[in-house]
């Protein structure tokens, strides 16, 4: 199998990653490099979204930001003055309510992770399903407008909203137990297994999305891209596509914000903002658009750059260089440059002319 | 029964009557053009019949259905498939995935059969591809499969455009100019491609200019003048009808 050939390959490196670190003692770089996947989730759900149905959306730290804070408010707010309504009640008798103590010895009553992420996911994918029937008959920066508004709604809610912590955001969420004995958290104990949960994660999102790119949906997506008008003749509902790619995205970036909520423990406004979503724009671009492999290897570099603080204060100016760079200097993303061309343009003499020839292959 | 029926179409743009009152019938299994000078109202006739644009009155009745007002992937559902003037192929995709995108219809994987590649999808997979195939080798372009088809040369790209409308397995085909920009070898290549087609039993609707084309391959000639049909026959009756050489030749 030819196609799993690369899945193989990552799989070896993500190992060896591991082991080094346990080899060098820097398990400390295992934390940013599972962040690091988390984001990068979100990262391969855009990219088929922008660089294969050529829909652009700067909106997705909105749907982060859903997926993040409403698995952990479910999870943290204190129910116990509800107790005796029925809706509370109902989730109690069907264990969808964990009992317990907050830090100062109170009782608590929360809603279970798993339930909270079956939520937080599924309002994530409603709303991007409400959002995308009227948005997505715009084009171009039309869209990237509306999808920008709807982030800049999302960053005041999570800003503004008591129950979402107001720019404090929401800390102490607990762990979200997957299995017997496999939890997302941020333990350091647990650090080895949460860099396979999020790599695990990561991987699997990569195989649905590359499976995607090459069947009869994702040619679909890509005609949509080429032409709207040609796809049409050819039968494709042009907006069902482009709503359900949408959606299927948004549940990718709701998945990465919950998962990554339960690792760091909490979630602040920031994970809302626009330069969030501008970042991940960029990511993709530098990917090479539609480049599924492109953006996943971006979005975990610059994602563990900017962890590891590599950019210090011009964090987010770094991202807007990027975007602005790309866009003039290689649009089709740095993987795709034509380096012998920038050879023959530096070095016009000695080999590099002598295979001038090449070029208008 | 006509397989085609436009009754008393209209479209007007502002007070422009760019298609006024149209009627006309194409009957199953024949090649009927439509021609006129240039701005009379062909291109926009098709875009009615697709879908592309809505008509301000009247009616496209296909097999007896009426289709007016449908989205344009609900016509190409009901078996009508098209080419473009300007061609439109999908770029960054082969000669291949452009044609095998036309057998979109006759397919059936959803985001979820594609996202878990189930054994069923692999095989419809296989089948869109030999058909796709098949189609490339019909219009002598197999060689080119694996290009990208926007970098392919003129013709070539015509042709990939017919491969992808017959991906359809259409039962009617609107050609838009077909032997726009063609010498006149790869015209008379087209002609008898038109009239190929024609033998799978599929019926053709075209738009065109060439008049040795259309003279030549044609059953049947509507003419159009400023949205109005002004003659309707055999090529034989509109070569000496007094008011096509009128709008054709000036007074």
């Amino acid at each position: 199998m030819k196609k799993m050939l690369p899945f193989v390959l990552l799989l070896v490196v993500v190992v060896a990653i591991q082991l080094l670190t346990a080899w060098t003692d820097t398990r400390y770089y295992l934390t940013q490099m599972t962040m690091s996947a988390y984001y990068a989730l979100l990262i391969i759900g855009l990219c088929v979204v922008m660089g294969y149905a050529g829909q652009i959306s700067i909106g997705h730290a909105g749907f982060f930001a859903i997926g993040g804070y409403l698995s952990a408010a479910l999870t943290t707010r204190n129910l116990i003055a509800y107790k005796d309504t029925a809706l509370v009640r109902v989730l109690d008798a069907t264990g969808l309510i964990v009992a317990g103590e907050d830090i100062y010895g109170e009782a608590l009553m929360a809603v279970t992770p798993w339930a909270a992420c079956i939520l937080a996911v599924l309002t994530a994918a409603v709303i991007a399903l409400i959002l995308g029937i009227p948005v997505l008959k715009l084009k171009g920066h039309y869209l990237a407008m509306a999808t920008l508004g709807f982030g800049i709604i999302i960053y005041r809610i999570v800003l503004a909203s008591a129950y979402f912590g107001e720019a404090d955001g929401i800390s102490e969420v607990p762990a979200f137990q997957l299995l017997p004995g496999l939890a997302v958290s941020g333990d350091f104990g647990a650090r080895v297994s949460n860099y396979y949960i999020a790599w695990g994660l990561l991987l699997f999102g990569m195989l649905l999305m590359k499976n995607l790119i090459d069947s009869r949906v994702g040619r679909a997506l890509r005609s949509i891209h080429g032409s709207e008008e040609a796809a049409e003749s050819v039968g494709v509902d042009t907006a069902r596509f482009k709503l359900q790619v949408f959606v299927i995205s948004a549940v990718f970036a709701a998945v990465a914000g919950v998962f990554l909520t339960h690792y760091n423990g909490g979630i602040g406004p920031s994970e809302a903002s626009v330069m969030k979503s501008v970042r991940y724009v960029a990511i993709v671009a530098v990917g090479g658009m539609a480049h599924l492999w492109g953006a996943l290897f971006m979005g975990i570099a610059l994602n563990f750059l900017s962890l590891r603080g590599v950019f210090g204060s011009y964090d987010d100016a770094v991202f807007g260089v990027i975007l602005i760079v790309i866009m003039l200097f290689a649009p089709n993303g740095i993987l795709s440059l034509d380096w012998r061309a920038y050879r023959r343009r530096l070095f016009p003499r000695g080999r590099a002319a002598e295979t001038a020839g090449e070029g208008n292959r | 029964m006509s397989l085609l029926a436009v009754t008393e179409l209209h479209k007007k743009f502002g007070g422009l009557h760019a298609v006024n009152d149209v009627s006309f019938n194409v009957e199953s299994g024949s090649i009927k053009a439509v021609i006129g000078p240039n701005g009379a109202g062909k291109t926009t006739l098709f875009n009615l019949i697709t879908g592309a644009l809505k008509a301000s009155a009247g009616q496209v009745q296909f097999k007896g259905r009426d289709i007016q007002g449908r989205k344009t992937h609900q016509i190409a559902a009901c078996g009508i498939a098209r080419t473009f003037q300007n061609i439109k192929l999908f770029h960054d995709m082969t000669a291949l995935e452009n044609v095998m995108v036309g057998r979109h219809l006759r397919s059936r994987a959803g985001f979820m059969a594609a996202m878990f590649n189930l054994p069923w999808t692999r095989r419809e997979e296989r089948a869109i591809r030999d058909k796709a195939m098949e189609l490339l080798a019909l219009l002598e372009i197999a060689d080119f499969a694996d290009v990208d088809a926007t970098s392919l040369a003129f013709g070539q790209q015509r042709a990939v455009e017919f491969a992808r409308a017959l991906a359809l397995e259409p039962e009617l085909l609107l050609l838009d100019e077909p032997a726009a920009g063609l010498n006149i070898h790869e015209t008379a290549d087209i002609g008898r491609l038109i009239t190929r087609i024609r033998g799978l039993g599929i019926t053709v609707l075209l738009v065109e200019h060439d008049m040795s084309l259309v003279m030549d391959i044609s059953d049947e000639i509507v003419v159009l003048s400023f949205g109005e049909k002004i003659a309707e026959g055999v090529p034989a009756a509109i070569q000496n009808n007094s008011e096509v050489i009128r709008v054709y030749l000036g007074d």
